[in-house]
């Protein structure tokens, strides 16, 4: 195993050029090259999409028009595949979406406990403490504990919704609209929309000198 | 209260167990190159056809699950070494890169690299 990796490997890089996983990865590329099953130009266009032109943004374009559009917010909350479409980012690869309302009530944790699923054409690529053992293992079995850890106190009166993604069904959490942006622009309200209100971990930011 | 919409994955786990929760803010997407080409590839052979998004999901699962088997945590920082050993295993299942196919690309690799000096591009022999 090539587990020996740690935070200064880019500075080993110059020592041996080619090792570990690195090395795996270049042999096995170069191989489906020649086999014509990839082509170099196109795994470019990928890693530019996915570091570049989607993340929650995306997901908090979503949100805040479902806070000021009550035809759209229908419309995600029965078909999110087709209403997140309407946004025209890229193609979900082979899921459905689902997206999840927050009320006072209820609140709703998403996670994928055997890898990890998670909604990329609205939040781009997982965070690592999403992808971590812990988060995978403790969000089933103990949601609360997670979200307490995550800095969130939810009243015993709340439900707590543990939403566990597949490679068919992902999750979107609609966070609830904060208090005090009643007239706010979509614009405006995004800006208040972070990823982890989206995972369900945290709620949307309050207005700056709002309670 | 508090439900689940997969129940049946809540085996018995011993919380204290587990190392605790890592955090971050929004960090870099790929933390080295090599990352970035594993999850790219992976997608592309997902895209041509070559398996299913539910294999792939159950093959990355199962490697992240043998990892844990052999108490290999991961605070998420180990997650494309799991990828691309489901790459590899995935590649070899289908077909398309046998396994000494590969370990004899990576050994021609390997030394490609060592006979390289330092700070020019690595480059192998032509057969």
């Amino acid at each position: 195993m090539s587990d020996h990796r740690h935070d200064h490997d880019h500075e080993n890089a110059h020592d041996r050029p080619l090792s570990g996983p690195a090395l795996r990865v270049k042999a096995l590329e170069s191989l489906l090259v020649e086999k014509g099953l990839i082509d170099p130009k196109t795994l470019d266009e990928i890693v530019d999409t996915y570091e570049h032109r989607v993340g929650p943004r995306n997901g908090a374009r979503v949100v805040a028009r479902a806070w000021v559009d009550a035809a759209f917010r229908e419309r995600l909350l029965a078909d999110a595949t087709a209403a997140v479409a309407e946004f025209g980012f890229i193609e979900p690869h082979a899921e459905d979406m689902v997206a999840v309302e927050n009320t006072p009530a209820v609140r709703n944790l998403v996670v994928c406990s055997l890898c990890s699923c998670y909604p990329w054409p609205v939040l781009g690529l997982p965070p690592a403490w999403y992808k971590s053992d812990a988060y995978r293992a403790r969000a089933v079995v103990d949601p609360r504990g997670v979200l307490k850890a995550f800095g969130e106190d939810i009243p015993e009166d709340v439900e707590v919704r543990v939403w566990d993604s597949t490679a068919e069904m992902r999750y979107l959490v609609v966070p609830e609209r904060p208090a005090a942006t009643e007239g706010w622009s979509e614009e405006a309200l995004a800006a208040l929309v972070t990823r982890d209100s989206m995972v369900g971990v945290g709620t949307a930011k309050r207005p700056e000198g709002g309670a | 209260m508090t439900t689940s919409c997969r129940p049946d994955a809540a085996a018995a786990v011993d919380l204290d167990a587990l190392p605790a929760l890592p955090r971050d803010e929004a960090g870099p997407v790929f933390r080295a190159p090599w990352e970035a080409q594993a999850f790219a590839m992976a997608l592309e052979l997902h895209r041509r056809g070559v398996f299913t998004w539910s294999e792939w999901a159950a093959t990355l699962s199962a490697e992240i699950a043998a990892a844990n088997a052999r108490h290999e945590h991961d605070d998420g920082s180990h997650y494309y070494e799991r990828w691309l050993a489901a790459l590899e295993t995935l590649a070899a299942r289908k077909a398309v890169v046998g396994d000494a196919e590969l370990a004899d690309r990576i050994d021609a690799w390997d030394r490609a690299a060592q006979a390289t000096p330092h700070g020019q591009p690595v480059v192998l022999p032509r057969a």
